[in-house]
């Protein structure tokens, strides 16, 4: 039989032609990975515990003498003082408190652990042999990190309008500018606000993702990350530095606070979600190019 | 390189090589040179012929698993060409690896998973896998490899053999062309060797070809075809194993109560490497008719028991490749 011959009649064995759909499988099987493992359950528990503690903070407040209610976080939005009026007050609390720290350093594990958690397992090796493609994993990765920014601000803030509803009375609200909206318009913003803080994460998402290709330790990459984080924040207080101060992701973090203004002041808020996209455009084509060149041998 | 660029062409992006008698995996002077300087692979020049049971051998350290994952794409080769599947490793990854079931260094698990789940993943990793005969596939890999009963039962809570079947399962969730199992038998029971043995003759039998690097000589020498030696990063030898077996001289042995006649008379005798050991004595076999051998023996009232020659295993084979040296090469 000559080589010509062989090549028509011996076909690979049956092997359907793949569908283009089939390749979204990795990416569920990614997403569902990442929620089943007992970690991040438990950095979502933390997470839907801070706005108890706060509630029942404020509550004992209240009740131990009337007039109290406290400051804001240094330099946020002192949201934390209407709680007592208004429940709803309570989700924009949550945000605030949790996204300086106990939101960046979720995603900072999550994200971290990504690719050097599974070199650390040696099953990096066998997603790459089945092949997953390195380009095709590193994106399921992104993407499952970036899911479990929007589950982890939404554990937040349900836990938060949960703890609100059940702790202090609910209505219309006043905004910082001083106008009234309806508790409907305010549930609105309360959602709207949720989302920008889970955008604003996808910064810390890529730089963690970016460690991540750097380590086969997934330890050294989660703990690289949350150190970059707070880093970082220190950073952003240092008045010398204030040249620079724009370009650190965590600069206009907190201006998701002037959603509430009436009307909206969007300058900060376009800072933000520009920096963050900047942030996710250079850090993911670094993780890409790292990852896609590195030789894997964990 | 440039002429194969040209084939590949013709032979469009999608298109496995599929011609039967090309070898399924080609390497020339494949070179892998770790980033600490370790030069792991030099000019390594391996041919595994398709439909073989190709037996890797070679001491710690001497570039197995390194070869492998050159083969893999899992690292870039220094210098030099790998050819799987007819196709260009690294570049060609993604239309060659699903053809290849591969066990690298033992197995990797996720603990937090099933053993089920952990094949389901591993499953859905490959974009050539089809969702809905996923369960099917899973199912039947696992059984086997004998974990049906065990499936449900955490990864973590698996003992070593366990795992490493579920690592073999992983390899078998498709049918392959080409299996590369790296030290396969490692941490199975002598029940579980025997399974893999004749899964390992069964999937050669249906034209599978297996390359299978190992430490364990006899069990290359009862299932493989053809082997292939390394030593420090170089490719000692390759070919078919009875042909390597044949390469390595058998032992003359003499049995007798009356060793040292007998060394006496087979020295007079003109053999050489004469060896002493209780009621035995070997030598090379000498060139002349060995029947005058044993005459002369006898003349020299040496009681002789018995008078052969010993084939050679491949385990000789091996250790004269190798030499017998146990430490490392650094
Ligand atoms: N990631 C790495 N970085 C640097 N050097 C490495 C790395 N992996 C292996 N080596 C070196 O390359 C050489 C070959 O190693 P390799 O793992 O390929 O050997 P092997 O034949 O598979 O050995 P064994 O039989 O013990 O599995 C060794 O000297 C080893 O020290
Ligand atoms: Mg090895």
């Amino acid at each position: 039989m000559s080589p010509v011959e062989t090549a028509v009649t011996a076909q690979p064995p049956v092997v359907q032609k793949p569908n283009p759909l089939w390749t979204f499988g990795l990416l569920r099987s990614e997403l569902v990975t990442t929620f089943r493992r007992w970690r991040t359950l438990a950095l979502l528990a933390v997470l839907a515990a801070v706005p108890v503690l706060i509630g029942i903070a404020v509550k004992s407040q209240t009740n131990g003498g009337p007039g109290g209610g406290g400051h804001g976080a240094d330099g946020g939005p002192a949201f934390i003082t209407q709680v007592t009026n208004n429940g709803l007050f309570l989700v924009f609390t949550a945000l605030a408190a949790t996204l300086p720290f106990f939101l960046p350093m979720a995603i900072g594990v999550i994200a971290g652990d990504a690719i050097a958690g599974e070199a650390n397992s040696g099953t990096l090796r066998y997603l790459l042999v089945a092949p997953a493609g390195r380009t095709r994993l590193l994106f399921a990765k992104y993407t499952a990190t970036m899911a479990f920014c929007l589950v982890a601000t939404l554990v937040v803030a349900i836990s938060a309008l949960a703890v609100g509803a059940l702790l202090f009375p609910l209505g219309d609200l006043t905004t910082i500018s001083g106008t009234r909206i309806s508790f409907a318009d305010g549930l609105g913003r309360a959602l709207l606000i949720a989302l920008v803080v889970a955008a604003s994460l996808v910064g810390v998402a890529a730089l963690g993702l970016f460690v991540s290709t750097l380590t086969n330790s997934g330890i050294a990459a989660m703990a690289t990350t949350v150190g970059l984080v707070i880093t970082v924040q220190i950073l952003d207080q240092i008045p010398q530095l204030h040249a620079l101060q724009p370009y650190f992701f965590s600069h206009y973090w907190l201006s998701f606070a002037d959603l509430m203004r009436d009307p909206v002041y969007w300058d900060d808020l376009i800072h933000n979600l520009g920096l963050q996209a900047l942030y996710a455009a250079v850090f993911g084509s670094a993780a890409w190019a790292r990852f896609t060149a590195k030789d894997i041998t964990a | 390189m440039q002429e194969w660029s040209a084939a590949e062409a013709e032979a469009g992006p999608d298109v496995v090589a599929s011609d039967r008698d090309a070898p399924v995996i080609a390497t020339r002077a494949l070179t892998k040179r770790y980033r600490g300087g370790q030069l792991a692979v030099d000019g390594l020049d391996l041919t595994v012929p398709a439909g073989s049971v190709f037996g890797f051998l070679g001491p710690n350290g001497s570039g197995k698993t390194t070869t492998i994952r050159m083969l893999m794409g899992l690292i870039e080769p220094t210098s030099g060409t790998a050819r799987v599947l007819g196709r260009p490793m690294p570049r060609s990854s993604r239309a060659v690896l699903p053809h290849i079931g591969a066990l690298i260094e033992g197995p990797a698990l996720y603990g937090f998973l099933s053993g089920r789940d952990n094949l389901l993943r591993y499953d859905a990793a490959d974009p050539t896998a089809d969702p809905s005969t996923r369960r099917t596939r899973v199912g039947a890999a696992l059984d086997r490899v004998g974990l049906t009963t065990a499936a449900g039962k955490k990864a973590k809570a698996y003992s070593l053999g366990m795992k490493q079947r579920l690592g073999l399962a992983a390899a078998l969730l498709q049918p392959r062309r080409l299996l590369v199992l790296d030290e396969p038998t490692n941490g199975l029971d002598p029940q579980g060797m025997r399974e893999i043995r004749s899964l390992v003759r069964e999937l050669a039998s249906d034209g599978t070809t297996v390359f299978l690097s190992s430490h364990l000589l006899d069990e290359i020498e009862q299932v493989c075809t053809h082997a292939a030696v390394m030593a420090q990063g170089r490719l000692i030898t390759q070919g078919a194993v009875a042909d390597l077996a044949a390469g390595a001289r058998g032992r003359l042995v003499v049995t007798t109560p009356d060793v040292s006649d007998a060394a006496r008379v087979l020295k007079e005798q003109g053999v050489a490497d004469v060896v002493v050991a209780e009621d035995r004595v070997t030598c090379e076999p000498p060139d002349r008719e060995l029947a005058d051998v044993n005459a002369a023996l006898v003349t020299a009232n040496v009681r002789v028991r018995g008078f052969g020659v010993e084939r050679a295993s491949l385990e000789d084979a091996f250790v004269a490749l190798t030499g017998e040296g146990f430490d490392v090469a650094g």
